[in-house]
């Protein structure tokens, strides 16, 4: 319907400052800036991840080295920082400060104001990228003190930790779809143990060559399978590996249709259910 | 009660001092027909009528669970209604909600904080998701830091305030865009004598100085009877009365003489009916509520009526009325009473 309005005299005080939509990137930087600062104030959401891919890339490097180590020209400390990056980066999330937020019913808050709805969301992802970047360093540190070399160089260095932050926003998503539809801190912690299947049904710990029987088989349909390929193929191969690469981006695109798919429907059912319940 | 609602409706309220601010339809800053919400089979606002005219403390009193809260949340464009319309700064809550949205400061019955940022970090992101410059944002905030009194502790994080300092962070999260309505729901429930006399004096200062219309939701009935120029009064989904707080006493009557009585008052409300000067007598389990024109000249009549009759009393008050026995007359209990029956569904 079109409103009918009458204006009348403003006052003096305070009289020009006049809320207005901030626009949606501006939106987007407000509520990102907030997941940001967020970060060092709760450490415990990303020193234990951190510190379980360095744990599990320094006990693998040793438990498994000697028996890949008779073939030439392959390192299985580079072959093996794949793996580890991928249990740094998966599951790192704001999601559940989301719940909080659900919880002390600061997300009415949020939706009092014009901010876009899907900027609420994507902002929490957007801080999301930037951590899982952040966490790769230490990750990629030891790798190097361990002697594993891009042979690409700093591009090669730069496309791995983007592969590995758009695996972690993509695998986000269902964070953020359980911490939607559900508002429970428990649900979202857990999110984790979906990973195990895709961690432990591909080419984790030893190359897929080795690999036999029904795990060789559902190994293929793991797309975990493809973004180690294309990760190991910067740190193992002398050139760069397009085929692979595009494999690994095509493996991140159908996890993340899945999980944004969810997590965008959980939102507009927990925007539904605001003002429905 | 019909008679109450239209005769306060033909009243001219006493309001802002400071012109009233900006986009009203039809001269009403609030405006909702009919309005209804449905919680399952719970109707839990049940054809709602309001017309708040820009730059009036609007008082909307009632018991836990009355339907106040689910009133504001549809009005603010938290709730969708499941019937009628309302509009609000001129604009519908139902279709077009980013318009009320920029209009509307909102201050939730609990302080909807993030306890992890400061006092400061949550003012300035307010601040931005209004579209407000850095320029207007370092303004508002030496505004709002004056207003609430937080000094240093808007450096903090909000974990560590005290309930009375989250309340007053929450008005100012509600008010950092200068909004031309303030919705407050129960802002001063859970606050200490001393915290509530100033929330009372900065809403007095918010729609005197700047003309904004205020929507007060309350329980709290010297809360209405302080700070509204009007007051509805809502019980199980509808409002039952509404008028300014003097219109409201004045309909109950003159004086009431109160007495409470070891045993069935209504055992001698007859006897008390008969007391001449007394209007009417009413009887709540053991407490009589007498009205009359004037107390004074009534009260020994009464008391000599009581001790004749065969039941001891306790106390005898003579009074002014309150919005109290307002609601005890429309709805037949104590507002505190039905406090301590009922949960807020909403």
């Amino acid at each position: 319907m079109t409103a009918v309005t009458d204006t009348i005299a403003p006052v003096a005080c305070g009289e020009e400052i006049r809320a207005r939509p901030a626009g949606f990137g501006h939106d987007l930087a407000a509520i990102a800036g907030r997941a940001l600062r967020a970060v060092p104030r709760d450490p415990a959401a990303v020193i234990p991840p951190v510190f379980i891919a360095l744990f599990f890339f320094i006990v693998n490097i040793a438990t498994l080295k000697k028996l890949t180590g008779h073939h030439p020209g392959f390192s299985y400390t580079a072959f093996e920082m794949a793996t580890a990056i991928l249990l740094g980066v998966t599951g790192i999330s704001r999601a559940p400060s989301l719940v909080l937020d659900v919880q002390t019913h600061y997300l009415d808050r949020l939706l009092l104001t014009p901010v876009r709805r899907t900027a609420i969301l994507i902002g929490h992802m957007t801080a999301d990228v930037a951590v899982a970047a952040a966490l790769t360093a230490p990750i990629l540190v030891l790798g190097a003190i361990l002697g594993v070399r891009f042979e690409a160089g700093p591009l090669g260095v730069a496309a791995f930790v983007l592969l590995a932050s758009l695996w972690s926003l993509a695998f986000a998503g269902f964070g953020y779809a359980i911490a939607l539809k559900t508002g429970n801190p428990a649900a979202v912690n857990s999110t984790f143990l979906l990973f195990f299947p895709f961690l432990f049904l591909t080419s984790s710990y030893l190359p897929r060559s080795q690999l036999s029987g029904w795990l060789s088989t559902v190994t293929g349909f793991n797309p975990v399978t493809y973004l180690l390929g294309g990760l190991r193929s910067l740190v193992l191969g002398t050139t760069w590996q397009w085929g692979q690469l595009g494999q690994a981006l095509v493996a991140i695109a159908i996890v993340g249709l899945i999980s944004m798919t969810m997590c965008f429907a959980a939102l507009r059912g927990r925007v539904k259910r605001s003002s429905e319940a | 009660m019909s008679t109450l609602i239209s005769a306060a409706r033909s009243s001219t309220p006493e309001i802002a001092q400071a012109a009233p601010r900006r986009t009203v339809h039809a001269g009403h800053a609030i405006y909702a027909e009919a309005l209804v919400r449905h919680f399952g089979g719970l109707r839990a606002v049940d054809e709602v009528g309001l017309a708040i005219p820009a730059g009036e403390i609007y008082g909307f009193l009632g018991p836990n669970g009355a339907g106040k809260s689910t009133t504001v949340r549809m009005l603010c464009t938290l709730l969708a209604p499941t019937g009628g319309r309302a509009l609000v700064a001129g604009y519908d809550v139902a279709t077009q909600p980013g318009q009320v949205r920029l209009r509307i400061g909102v201050a939730l019955q609990d302080a909807a904080l993030d306890p992890k940022q400061t006092g400061t970090e949550l003012l300035r992101l307010q601040g931005r998701l209004y579209g407000l410059s850095s320029r207007e944002l370092a303004r508002r905030m030496a505004e709002l830091g004056e207003l609430i009194e937080l000094g240093d502790a808007l450096g903090r994080p909000i974990g560590t305030y005290s309930g009375g300092m989250k309340r007053r962070l929450d008005l100012a999260a509600a008010l950092v865009h200068n909004p031309e309505i303030v919705f407050l729901d129960e802002p001063t429930t859970g606050l200490d004598p001393a915290s509530r006399i100033r929330v009372w004096s900065e809403i007095r200062r918010l729609n005197q100085q700047l003309g904004m219309t205020i929507f007060l939701t309350t329980q709290y009935l010297e809360e209405a009877d302080e700070l509204a120029h009007r007051v509805g009064i809502i019980d199980q989904g509808r409002i039952v009365a509404e008028g300014t707080p003097a219109e409201l006493k004045r309909s109950v009557g003159s004086d009431v003489i109160v007495a409470r009585l070891d045993g069935d008052a209504a055992r001698v409300r007859p006897v008390l009916e008969a007391v001449p000067g007394v209007r009417s007598v009413e009887a709540h389990g053991s407490e009589l509520v007498i009205t009359t024109g004037d107390g004074a000249a009534a009260i020994s009549g009464v008391a000599v009526a009581l001790a004749g009759s065969a039941v001891a009393v306790r106390d005898l008050t003579l009074r002014t009325p309150t919005l109290d026995d307002v609601f005890l007359e429309l709805t037949g209990t104590h507002i505190e009473r039905k406090n301590t029956q009922q949960e807020d569904p909403s």
